[in-house]
C-alpha cells in the first residue's frame, strides 16, 4: 500500500518528519517498506515564463527562447519543440540540472545549439517522469505548458508548482488488516500510534429528488456470498478529467487517473478501503441488478477486453439477461464508463472473501478490488464509501446524485464483545501494564470498553479473542518495552538414537575427507534415464508435483543417486580436479494405500579424482570404514543379484559393483559408475558412488560398543600363498579360512594378489597373513601347525591350493 | 715391565688420537685390551716377577688397562656425537615446503550453522523433532488456523501433489504433530527442508530450510519468547547483538512479531547493507494462537506457549557473508572447501 503523506494530512497531523513517522508506524505494527519523495530524480528544474521566442537563424525547426526563471535577467534556452508560445509557463531545466531521459536520470548543462547559446532545456512531461494521465491537457510530443491548475511563479521548483512533491510511504499490510489498505485506516493507526486526534468526518451530500426504486431494482440471490449491496444513481453526468488534487493523489498511490467517475471509484477505494464499481445504466438490461451465481457456460468480456468463461460457483452481477461484472473482481467491458455516459450507477457491496478469492484465482485475474475482498471487509463500510462517492461527485460538479439509494442489507449487525481482562493480558505478555493504561490503548484504537468487554470498531474484523486484545495492548505499549525473561522450569533434552546415528555417519564421512553437500529433493524424471534405470524400474514410480516450477524439479527423488550424480557432473564441468561428496538426505517413496509417501533417510556418496588415485576399492573402503564406525558387524560383500533391493544397480559398472549385507539384509550398494552413466552426465573420468540405507543400517548396528580385553599372550603369525581360479572371490577364501581356523584366528589379512608369469591362465595367486592367538597361553608350533593344516585342507576343498 | 706398560699406554693414546671412526677404536681395543692384546701379553709374564713386584706391576697394569678403556670409551662418545651431528646436518630440509595433511571433509555451511543452533537449543532443554516433508494440507495449513481460501496462504506459494497433499511450506507442521503426540510441557525445535514455489535467484530458492521452535507450558509469556530469542541470537551473533521486535501477523500466532537484527555494519543508522533501514529482518515469532492449541487438544485456558521460525539460509548467509543463495545448492567443491 502506497500512502500519500499529503492525503494522510487531511486526517491526522503526526507532528513529525517522514523518517520518524516510518519508524514509529513500523514499531506499532504497520511495517514501512520504504519512503520516497516524488520526482526526487529532478533537480534545478523550475517554472519558466517564456518572455520571448524567435526562430533559430540556423535551423528551420528550432526556436530561441528567453525564459524568465525568476533570476531578474531571462536566460536563453533553445528548444526544438513546436508548441511553445510567448507568455507560456514551462518547466525549465537550468544549467546543471537533472531530468529523466528514457527513464534514466541525465544531467543538463549549458551549451551551443547550431551556434546559439542554450543555458538549459525546456521539458516535456516525460522528462519530468509524468504522463498524459497526470496532465490530460498536455500534448504527447511537446513541451509541457503549465495549465491553470499549476502555480505559474517563475523560478519556483517545478515539483512544487505542479504538485509533484508528495512523500510516498510504502507499507507492507498484513492480511489480517485489510482496513489498513486505505488512507483512513492508516490515519487511524497513525493517530493511535502518535496519540493524536484523527479527523474522519462522515461524508455528506445534498442530492436531488428522485426515487431510486423507480430507476433500478436490486436483488441478492445468494446472501451467503453477498451480505450487502448498495447502489446509487448519478444523472446528468459530465465525463472528463478529474481535478489535479485527485489525480496527484491517485498517482501517488500508484493508480493511473482515467476520468472523473473511474477516478472517484478508485479514490474512494484508496481512501476507505472499499472497492467501488461504476457502470453505465444504459447497458443494464431492464435496469435490474441481480447478484447471483453464474450459469454454466455464461461468458463475460471484462474491462481488460478479455472474454472469460464463468462457472457456477462464481458470483456475478447480472442484469436481466447477462452478467455485467464478476462480483468483487472486475466489471464488464460493455457496461463500463465511456465518454458519452450520462447516467452512472455506483455499486458499493460486500462479497464473501473466499468466494472472490477462488473466482479471481480461477480466472487468473487478481485486481485491487479482489485483493481487498478476499482478506475480508466490513459491510458497514459500504455505506460510508457510497456516501463519500456521492460527496465527491458533488465536489467535482460532475453529475447530479439522486438522494435515495438502494441498500440490500443481509449482514449481521450484532457486535460481539471480547472479554477484557487486564490481569490475564499482563500474565500472558509478562508485563505489568496498569488496567487503565490498557483501556486507554484500546480506546485509542477505537475500541469501546463496557462491562469488562471490549467491542472492536466495525472495521476491525480481526478481533476475536483475548490474545487479539493482548496484541493491541502490546503493540501500543511497544513490543520492545516488554521484558526479556527466560522460560522457567527444567527440561531434559536429548538427542534421539537416530539423531546420534546421523551425527556418527556425518562425522565418519567428514573424517574420511568427503565434503558434505545439500541438493534439491526434487529432480527431473529424465534423470532416471541418465542413471540407466530400466523402463519398469520401481524407482520410476514417484511423488509428482502437480504445479512444478519446471520439469527439472517436478518429481520427488526416489533415489539419492541422481542428486549425487548432478553434483559430480557439475564439479567436473567446472574443471574441479576432484570431487568427494556425500549427502545425508531423504528419498520419497510412494506407498500404495497411504496418503503420504515414506521418506527413508539415505547416504549418497559420489567421488571422482582426475589425479587417478582412486579405484573401486576406495569407495569400498569408505563403505567398510563407515559401517565399522557405525558399529556394524558381520558385514558381507557380494555382487548384487537380480533380487537386489537397490534399483540403482543399473547405474554401476556390472563387473565393479557390490552390495554390503548384514544378517542377509542389503544395506549398501557401491561401485564404479557405468561408462554410459558417466557419459550421460558428461563426466570424462572414472567415478564411483555409494548409497547406504541409514535406518536399516541403524537397526542392524549395536547401539553400544563393548571393550574386548587386550591379549596377554603373544600371537603366532603364518603366511599362506594360494593358487586358485581367478573367479574364486576373495570373500569365499577369507570365509573359509575363518571357519577352519576357528576362535584362535585373530585376524586374516590379504597382502598380495598376483596374476601373470608363472601363474597359469585363468588362475591367480593370493596371499594371506594369519595371526593366531590363544587367550589361555602362548601357542606352540605344534598347535599352530595343526590349525594351519585344517585351514589348508578346507581351502583345498574350496578350490584354493597351497602354492608350491 | 713398568716401562713396557707405560710405553703401551703412550702408544695406545697415540693410536687413539689418530682413530677416526668406531671401527678403528674397536681395533685399538682388541689390540691393546683383547685376549691376545698387548696388556694381556704383559700380564702373562707376571709369573716371572718376584712376589714383591707382582702386586705393584699388577696394580699398574690394571690402571693402564682402565685408563685405556676410559680413553676408548670417551673417544667413542666423541665420534658418535660427531656422527650424529653430521647426520642432523645432512638431514636439513626446506621447512617451508607445503605440508602433507590427511584430507578432512567439510561440513556444508547450512549444516554447520544448524549444528550450532541445535547446540544452543539442546542446552536450553529443547528436543529436536523431525517430520515428513510431503505433508497433508491439514498439518501444513488447516491445523495452523489457515483454512482453505485463507489469504495468508497466498504468501506461501505451495507445491501441491494433489488437493490434500503438498510439500510443506513450513516446519510448523511438525509442531502440530508434536502437540498431538506429547502433552505439555513441550520444548522442541523442528529443523528441516521446506518448499515454496519461488524461482531460483540470489535470494530465493524453491527449497530452503527452517528451524521452528515451540514451547508450551503453564504460564509461558511473551516476555519468555523475547528472552529466549535474545539468548539464541546473542549466542549466534555475539553478546552485543541488538534486536528489534515489531508487530506482525501470522495466522497461527497471536500476538505475532517479526524480529529484526540491528545492522552490524551501521549499528542501526541505515546503510547500503540494510537498505537504509538500520535493521535486517531475521525471523517471525509469536504466542501460539488459542485455536491452534485447541486443534491439538491442548486447553488454551490452562496452557500458553510461543513459537518462532528462523530461516537457516538467512542466518547462514549472514554468518559467512554469502551473497548468493544458489551457491548453497550448487555444491561446487571450490565453495565447500572454504568452510
Amino acid at each position: 500500500m502506497d500512502l500519500s503523506m499529503r492525503w494522510l494530512a487531511d486526517y491526522v497531523d503526526c507532528k513529525c518528519d517522514v523518517k520518524k513517522f516510518c519508524d514509529e508506524m513500523t514499531l506499532s505494527g504497520s511495517k514501512v517498506e520504504c519512503a520516497a519523495k516524488e520526482g526526487d530524480y529532478l533537480s534545478n528544474v523550475v517554472v519558466g515564463h517564456v518572455v520571448d521566442i524567435v526562430p533559430h537563424p540556423n535551423s528551420d525547426h528550432m526556436f530561441i527562447c528567453q525564459i524568465d526563471v525568476g533570476e531578474g535577467e531571462p536566460v536563453q534556452i533553445v528548444t526544438g519543440a513546436q508548441n511553445v508560445k510567448k507568455g507560456d509557463y514551462v518547466p525549465a531545466a537550468k544549467h546543471k540540472s537533472t531530468v529523466l531521459h528514457e527513464g534514466k536520470q541525465v544531467k543538463i548543462t549549458k551549451g551551443k545549439l547550431r551556434g546559439e547559446a542554450s543555458n538549459g532545456m525546456l521539458c516535456s512531461l516525460e522528462e519530468l517522469g509524468l504522463t498524459l494521465h497526470d496532465f490530460p491537457y498536455a500534448i504527447e510530443d511537446g513541451i509541457f505548458i503549465l495549465g491553470d491548475d499549476c502555480e505559474k511563479v517563475p523560478g519556483m521548483d517545478i515539483r512544487e508548482a505542479i504538485g509533484f512533491n508528495d512523500d510516498i510511504v510504502e507499507f507492507e499490510i498484513t492480511s489480517n488488516r485489510p482496513d489498513c489498505l486505505s488512507v483512513t485506516g492508516l490515519a487511524r493507526e497513525a493517530a493511535a500510534t502518535f496519540n493524536v486526534p484523527v479527523n474522519i468526518k462522515e461524508p455528506t451530500f445534498k442530492g436531488i429528488d428522485g426515487d431510486i426504486n423507480e430507476i433500478m431494482k436490486v436483488e441478492i440471490h445468494n446472501p451467503a456470498l453477498c451480505s450487502r449491496y448498495m447502489g446509487g444513481y448519478v444523472k446528468n453526468v459530465k465525463i472528463g478529467p478529474s481535478p489535479r488534487w485527485m489525480r496527484e493523489r491517485l498517482r501517488a498511490s500508484g493508480v493511473r487517473p482515467i476520468n472523473n467517475f473511474v477516478d472517484i471509484t478508485n479514490y474512494v477505494m484508496l481512501e476507505y478501503g472499499q472497492p467501488m464499481h461504476a457502470f453505465d445504466l444504459r447497458y443494464v438490461d431492464g435496469a435490474e441488478i441481480n447478484i447471483r451465481n453464474a450459469k454454466a457456460g455464461e461468458k463475460i468480456t471484462t474491462l481488460d477486453g478479455v472474454e472469460r468463461e464463468l462457472s457456477e460457483e462464481m458470483l456475478v452481477i447480472a442484469d436481466k439477461n447477462k452478467p455485467i461484472a464478476v462480483a468483487g473482481v472486475m466489471g464488464g467491458e460493455f457496461s463500463g464508463i465511456m465518454e458519452d455516459t450520462t447516467a452512472v450507477v455506483f455499486e458499493s457491496a460486500m462479497f464473501d472473501g473466499a468466494s472472490v478469492r477462488t473466482t479471481a484465482k480461477k480466472l487468473g485475474m487478481r485486481t485491487d478490488a479482489s485483493a481487498r475482498y478476499e482478506k475480508g471487509l466490513d459491510p458497514e463500510n459500504c455505506y460510508y464509501s457510497l456516501m463519500r462517492a456521492f460527496e465527491l461527485v458533488e465536489e467535482l460538479g460532475c453529475g447530479e446524485v439522486v438522494r435515495t439509494y438502494i441498500d440490500c442489507d443481509k449482514s449481521d449487525k450484532v457486535r460481539k464483545g471480547v472479554e477484557f481482562d487486564p490481569d490475564w493480558i499482563n500474565g500472558f505478555l509478562g508485563t505489568d501494564i496498569p488496567a487503565a493504561q490498557q483501556e486507554e490503548y484500546l480506546t485509542r484504537l477505537g475500541f469501546e470498553i463496557k462491562d469488562n468487554k471490549a467491542y472492536a470498531p466495525y472495521y476491525r474484523i480481526d478481533i476475536e479473542c483475548g490474545s487479539d486484545l493482548a496484541e493491541e495492548v502490546a503493540r501500543l505499549y511497544g513490543y520492545n518495552n516488554i521484558p526479556n525473561t527466560i522460560v522457567r522450569g527444567v527440561a531434559n533434552a536429548k538427542l534421539t538414537r537416530k539423531q546420534k546415528f546421523d551425527r556418527t555417519v556425518t562425522a565418519a564421512m567428514l573424517g574420511m575427507g568427503i565434503n558434505e553437500i545439500t541438493t534439491f529433493s526434487f529432480i527431473s524424471p529424465k534423470y532416471f534415464d541418465k542413471i540407466r534405470l530400466p523402463e519398469d524400474s520401481k524407482l520410476r514410480n514417484t511423488v509428482v508435483i502437480s504445479n512444478p516450477l519446471g520439469e527439472d524439479t517436478s518429481v520427488m527423488r526416489t533415489s539419492i543417486i541422481p542428486s549425487v550424480m548432478e553434483v559430480l557432473a557439475r564439479n567436473y564441468s567446472y574443471r574441479n580436479a576432484d570431487c568427494y561428496a556425500f549427502e545425508l538426505g531423504s528419498e520419497y517413496i510412494p506407498v500404495e494405500g497411504s496418503v503420504l509417501p515414506e521418506e527413508p533417510e539415505r547416504l549418497g556418496v559420489g567421488i571422482y579424482d582426475t589425479a587417478g588415485k582412486i579405484d573401486f576399492y576406495t569407495i569400498k573402503g569408505i563403505v567398510e570404514e563407515l559401517l565399522d564406525k557405525c558399529g556394524a558387524s558381520g558385514v558381507e560383500y557380494s555382487r548384487p543379484d537380480e533380487n537386489t533391493v537397490f534399483g540403482e544397480v543399473s547405474a554401476f559398472h556390472p563387473g565393479r559393483v557390490a552390495v554390503a549385507s548384514i544378517e542377509g539384509r542389503e544395506i549398501a550398494i557401491f561401485g564404479e559408475l557405468h561408462p554410459e552413466t558417466l557419459e550421460n552426465y558428461g563426466i570424462g573420468c572414472r567415478a564411483y558412488a555409494a548409497k547406504v540405507n541409514i535406518p536399516e543400517l541403524m537397526e542392524l548396528c549395536a547401539e553400544q560398543k563393548t571393550y574386548t580385553p587386550l591379549p596377554k599372550f603373544p600371537a603366532t603369525t603364518r603366511d599362506l600363498s594360494l593358487i586358485c581360479d581367478d573367479e574364486l572371490p576373495a570373500a569365499v577364501i577369507e570365509k573359509t579360512i575363518r571357519k577352519a581356523a576357528g576362535a584362535t584366528l585373530e585376524s586374516v589379512t590379504l597382502f598380495d594378489i598376483y596374476k601373470g608369469e608363472q601363474i597359469a591362465q585363468g588362475k591367480k595367486s593370493i596371499s594371506y597373513a594369519l595371526s593366531l592367538r590363544s587367550h589361555d597361553g602362548t601357542l606352540n608350533d605344534e598347535q599352530a601347525d595343526k590349525i594351519m593344516q585344517k585351514v589348508i585342507k578346507a581351502l583345498s576343498e574350496a578350490g584354493a591350493e597351497l602354492r608350491g | 715391565m713398568t716401562e713396557q706398560l707405560k710405553a703401551i699406554e703412550a702408544k695406545a693414546r697415540e693410536e687413539l688420537s689418530k682413530a677416526g671412526d668406531l671401527k678403528a677404536l674397536d681395533d685399538i681395543r682388541v689390540r691393546f685390551l683383547g685376549k691376545k692384546g698387548e696388556i694381556t701379553a704383559i700380564l702373562k709374564q707376571m709369573g716371572k716377577l718376584s712376589p714383591e713386584e707382582r702386586p705393584v706391576i699388577g696394580q699398574l697394569a690394571n690402571k693402564v688397562r682402565a685408563d685405556i678403556e676410559a680413553s676408548i670409551s670417551s673417544a667413542q662418545d666423541s665420534i658418535k656425537k660427531k656422527a650424529a651431528a653430521l647426520k642432523l646436518e645432512t638431514e636439513r630440509i626446506d621447512v617451508t615446503l607445503p605440508g602433507k595433511a590427511p584430507r578432512l571433509g567439510k561440513a556444508h555451511p547450512l549444516n554447520a550453522t544448524l549444528a550450532e543452533v541445535e547446540e544452543v537449543f539442546l542446552g536450553m532443554g529443547f528436543d529436536i523433532v523431525e517430520g515428513p516433508e510431503v505433508e497433508t494440507d491439514h498439518y501444513c495449513f488447516e491445523a495452523l488456523n489457515m483454512p482453505k481460501h485463507h489469504p495468508a496462504r497466498d504468501t506461501q506459494d505451495t507445491f501441491y501433489i494433489n488437493e490434500n497433499v503438498l510439500l510443506r511450506t513450513q516446519t510448523s507442521s511438525v509442531q502440530i504433530r508434536t502437540m498431538e503426540e506429547r502433552k505439555p510441557p513441550i520444548r522442541i525445535i523442528s529443523p528441516g527442508r521446506v518448499y515454496r514455489s519461488d524461482a531460483v535467484d540470489a535470494t530465493h530458492s524453491p527449497l530452503f530450510h527452517q528451524i521452528e521452535g515451540l514451547v508450551i507450558d503453564k504460564g509461558i509469556t511473551m516476555a519468555d519468547l523475547k528472552g529466549t530469542l535474545e539468548l539464541l541470537l546473542r549466542r549466534l551473533y555475539g553478546e552485543e547483538t541488538q534486536l528489534r521486535f515489531r508487530p506482525h501477523h501470522f495466522p497461527y500466532t497471536e500476538p505475532s512479531a517479526e524480529v529484526d537484527l540491528m545492522c552490524f555494519n551501521c549499528r542501526g543508522k541505515g546503510c547500503s547493507m540494510c537498505k537504509q533501514e538500520g535493521y535486517v529482518e531475521l525471523l517471525g515469532a509469536g504466542m501460539v494462537h488459542p485455536k491452534v492449541l485447541e486443534e491439538c487438544g491442548i486447553d488454551p485456558n490452562v496452557y500458553s506457549g510461543f513459537a518462532f521460525g528462523i530461516g537457516l539460509e538467512r542466518i547462514t548467509m549472514g554468518r559467512y557473508s554469502i551473497n548468493d543463495m544458489r551457491l548453497l545448492y550448487e555444491n561446487d567443491m571450490r565453495f565447500l572447501n572454504q568452510f
